[in-house]
Order: C-alpha cells, then structure tokens, then sequence
C-alpha cells in the first residue's frame, strides 16, 4: 500500500514536472512568434534617436505619427494605398464569382468530361507560374495591356484559379443532394438552385475564398512588379519596395511605418474571421 | 420518352459547361496556351520587340553552359531541401505543443498563427530590420547574450540563406492548422489502448501519431515543396539575389533573363526545366507515399 501511494505521488510530481517543461517551452516559442510583429510597431512609433538606442527600447515614448508623416511626404503612399484596394478588391469579387460556378459545376452538375476536367484543374495546381508567365505577358503586352491594372484583375474572372474552385467544391459536396433534387422537380433551374440555395449554404467557404483571395492580391509582389512600370500606377508593395531603396541611408522607422500599413488590413481581416480561415485551410488541406 | 430523357442530358452538359465555361476558357487562354508557347518559345529567341528566331535546343544548351544557371539551382535546392523539412518539424512542433491539454490553447494557437497571416513585402522589410547587422535586434540580442562577431545574415556570402530559412520557419502557420486538424483526427480510444498495454509517450508518438499523421505530412510536403521551389519575393526584396549571388534563387534567374534582358525564348527554357524539376520531385513523392503514408483508418 505505501509502495503503491508512493509511485501515485512520484507519478504526479512527474506529471507536474512534464507540465511545467511544458508551459514553459510554449511561453518561449511564444515569445519568439510574438517579438518580430512587435518590433515592427514599436519601431514604426518610434522617434528617430529610440530607434538607435542601445540597450533597445521596447515601448516608444512618446509614441509618434513621425514616422508616418515623413513616409507620406516622400512618396504617394495614399495613391498606393488605392491602387492596392481597387486590384484586391474586383480581383476578389472576380475570383468569388467564378470560383464558385465552376466549384458548383464540379459538385453538383453532370456533364460529360467533368471528372477528366476535375483532374486536369487539380493538375494546374502543381504547374509554377513561371511556365505560363511569359506567354502571358506578351498576350497582355500585345493588347496594351502592361502599365494598367488589367493583367492583374482579369485573370481572376476566369475560374480565379484550382485552389478556390476545389475549396469551394468541397463545400458544396457537403450539402445534401436532396435539397436540390427537390427544388428541381418544385421547377426551380439550376441557376435558381445554385443563387438562392447553393450559394447561401456555403456562405463561410466563400468568406474562406474572399480573405485568401484578399491576402493573395494584397500581398501580391511579383505581378505588380512585371506589369506595372509607372510610380503612379504603384501597389502598396511595390512603393514599400521603392522606398527602401530611395534614401541613402534606410529609414527603419518609417519604412516600419509603412510596413505595417501594408500589414494591417491582413491582420484585422484575420482576428475578424479566424473561424473562415481555420476552416478553410483544412478543408482543402485533408479532405482532398 | 427517350427523346425527352436525351434532350435532358444534353440540356444538363449544356449547363455542366455553361457553369464551368469561366475556368475552362481561362484555362485554355491562361494555361494551356501559354504552356505551349513557352514550350515553342524554349526553341527560339525572342524579345518581344523583333521577330522570333528559331534556334533549336540553343537554350538549353546555353544555359547547361551557363555557371549562374548552376548556381541558382544549387541555391534552390538548399532553400528546398532545409527549409522544407525545417518548416515541416517546426509545423509539427506547434501544432502538437497546442494540441497538449494545456490552459489557454486558443491563444496560443492565435500567436503561433498570426505571423503568416504577414507576408509579402512588409514580412521582408521587418526581417531586413531584423537582421540588421549593426543595429538589428537579432544582433543586439546575440551581442547581450556574449556573441561578440554576431553574423552579418544577409550581408554575408554564408548566412544569407540561413537567415532567409530562419525567417520561414516563422511564418508556418498554415502547416500548423494541417497538422492540428490531423492529430484533432486521431481517435483517443487508440491512445487509451497503447496506455493500457505500457507505452510510454515516445512509443505512442512514433507507433500511433506520426503513421496517422502521414496524410497531413504528405500533403504539406507536396504543397511545401511545390511552393518553395518557386521562392522570389523575400530574395528580391531583402538581397536582391546577393551577396554574391548567394540568395540568388531560380525564379530569380528567370524573372531576370525574361524580365530585365527580355530574353523571353531563354527564360521559357528556364521556366520549363524548374517545371520538371517539380515534376520529378512531386511524382517522386505520389510515387513513394504508397510506402509511408497510411491512408488506412484503424
């Protein structure tokens, strides 16, 4: 009886033990996750002498809109910021359209071929852009295309890529078939069918969609960079990219500053749809 | 009977291809096109501004000649071959730590995500910042802790691309979703059974939550893999591809030759070699995973 009172207790002191190593192994990773975003607006408030400061300081004081003011009185951050918004946001509105038709068709509707196309769009999933990148560019430089916001934005009307159709036709496969065999035969048409049942009922994918859809165009680098050639026709990202390079000497605070411009509306989008976001990522991630 | 039962089916494929017809027209104008033109394109030289010229496999040729070819390979098969599994053991870590029974797993899941929600050009100029050789934080840091020649990271031939991979391993969160939503999958009864028969944790890791976990792990290496071959904004934008061409990545080399020197039949010829070599290495894992990975549910 001692014997065994004593291996309960060794049995919970280690326990605790395994909890403690535990805790704090995750405190410190988080730590580590959480210091980089940190510094970023901490730098970003900080006066000028702060930044330089050694030992660091953490916490700005005072906090200053300095950094920010000289930022967006050395280039045109606010039309950046524009340029930014109006791509991200009808290539979004184009992706959601799209994706969700052809996601509808891969689901529900039955037409020869479809499981061959199924196969093919899974396929472009594993083609790097770089294939097609060339090709495409002259397309859109014979049209006149390049130095407009069009390349970026009208490619997306079209399917808006296998990721989103196959997140979304996952969704749709998870709605159950009767209801729209029943509003078939009350004489609804399939169009009926996919606005006013399918589309509601997937309400949270297409939120998926639309905030990866967001992330991707917002955050986008490379296509801007190609197709874009004038400062006025800049995105966020390429004007952040400009204006490292623009000063002899690298302006931390302020290109902080704009950093986390550029970082935020990703941020905000994020707390605000989390459970969008979670869901989304596994859908497609297990399910496959 | 038979004709409306026929004039049905043709009315549903007409609807099939009407709802699809967005992603079917994009792919042959934004796909399946332009694939072949690179192809074409591969054999020739053009510059957009004059007319093309046929040159057989010169490209290919030129650029099995060429050391920078070379060069941005090796670099891309160093960023893949680390990084890759550095994020994967890095994702998996995360997500098994938060998957404890633990006090306060949805805020720490939320840290541990939140840092790949920042990408693009505001992750690298933080991490520029990071790294900063004199005044970063990274160095001051490793100054404190008695580091007296901290590295220059990306100002040095050596540590450019450590610290473009340390700097991935903090944004793998969407791995760590994969593998939560993985091990969340496991069924407990199979634990409670190992623990009935004595096994300690590290048996029940290796025996029960890592086989049950090789779909996750086989779809972020396929999706990992795919994803780091084709590396380009962090390097253009924090090194441009230097010091020394150390960081100078395979995507790179292409935007370069296509982009910069307008040399679009060349660059073709490169985009199509990095695809094969993206070919080869995701065939190589669908080929193998019917070694490793356990599909089967116990």
């Amino acid at each position: 009886m001692k014997d065994f009172n004593f291996r309960v207790k060794s049995k919970k002191l280690n326990n605790i033990l395994i909890q403690t190593i535990l805790y704090l192994t995750i405190c410190f990773l988080c730590i580590l996750f959480a210091f980089p975003l940190f510094w970023m607006i901490s730098t970003a408030f900080k006066p000028n002498e702060q930044i330089f400061a050694e030992p660091p300081i953490w916490i700005p004081k005072p906090l200053t809109f300095e950094n920010f003011k000289n930022a967006w009185s050395t280039l045109p951050f606010s039309l950046f910021l524009k340029n930014t918004v109006i791509i991200t946001i009808t290539a979004t509105i184009g992706i959601i359209l799209s994706s969700s038709l052809v996601g509808f068709a891969f689901a529900y509707l039955e037409w020869p071929g479809r499981d061959v196309w199924f196969v093919i769009m899974l396929s472009t999933m594993m083609l790097p852009a770089q294939v097609t990148m060339i090709p495409v560019f002259i397309i859109f430089t014979k049209l006149g295309w390049v130095n407009t916001f069009k390349p970026l934005i009208v490619p997306a009307y079209f399917g808006g890529g296998a990721f989103y159709i196959f997140l979304l036709r996952q969704f749709f496969l998870t709605i159950p078939r009767e209801l729209f065999d029943s509003a078939s035969i009350d004489g609804c048409s399939t169009l009926d069918i996919f606005i006013r049942i399918a589309i509601p009922l997937v309400k949270p994918a297409l939120s998926a969609v639309a905030i990866f859809s967001f992330m991707g165009h917002w955050n986008d680098f490379m296509g801007p960079l190609i197709y874009l050639r004038s400062t006025e026709k800049y995105t966020l990202s390429l004007g952040i990219n400009m204006f490292r390079g623009y000063e002899g000497i690298t302006m931390w605070g302020e290109l902080m500053a704009v950093s986390l411009v550029a970082a935020i509306p990703c941020l905000v989008i994020f707390f605000i749809a989390q459970k969008y976001f979670i869901q989304g990522i596994t859908l497609t991630g297990l399910k496959g | 009977m038979k004709d409306k039962k026929k004039s049905l089916k043709v009315k549903k494929a007409v609807e099939g291809y009407l709802f699809a017809s967005p992603w079917i027209i994009g792919f042959f104008i934004f796909t399946a096109g332009p694939m072949i033109a690179s192809l074409l394109l591969s054999f020739c030289k053009y510059d957009v501004l004059t007319t093309l010229e046929w040159v057989g496999v010169g490209n290919y040729k030129q650029m099995f000649n060429t050391d920078l070819f070379w060069k941005a390979l090796y670099n891309t098969l160093y960023w893949v071959i680390l990084g890759v599994p550095l994020r994967q053991a890095m994702a998996l870590l995360l997500a098994l730590l938060t998957n404890q029974k633990i006090k306060g797993k949805p805020l720490f899941r939320t840290i541990f995500y939140v840092p790949s929600v920042v990408s693009g050009v505001a992750l690298a100029m933080l991490w520029v910042w990071l790294f900063e050789p004199s005044i970063g934080l990274i160095n001051t840091m490793l100054r404190t802790l008695g580091i007296k020649n901290p590295p220059l990271w990306l100002g040095s031939e050596e540590w450019a691309k450590p610290a473009l991979i340390i700097m991935s391993l903090w944004g793998v969160g969407q791995g760590m979703v994969i593998y939560l939503a993985g091990l969340q999958d496991i069924p407990i009864q199979l634990y409670e059974a190992a623990e009935i028969d004595g096994a300690g944790v590290w048996h029940k890791f290796w025996k029960i939550t890592i086989p049950l976990l090789t779909p996750s792990i086989f779809f972020n290496l396929i999706m990992g893999i795919i994803g780091s071959f084709q590396v380009f904004t962090q390097a253009y934008v924090m090194t441009r591809g230097g010091p020394a061409y150390s960081t100078y990545f395979y995507v790179l080399y292409i935007y370069d030759e296509g982009f910069q020197y307008m040399h679009m039949g060349y660059a073709s010829a490169l985009a199509w070699i990095l695809f094969l070599i993206i070919l080869f290495f995701t065939l190589l894992q669908l080929r193998s995973s019917r070694r490793w990975v356990v599909y089967e549910r116990l």
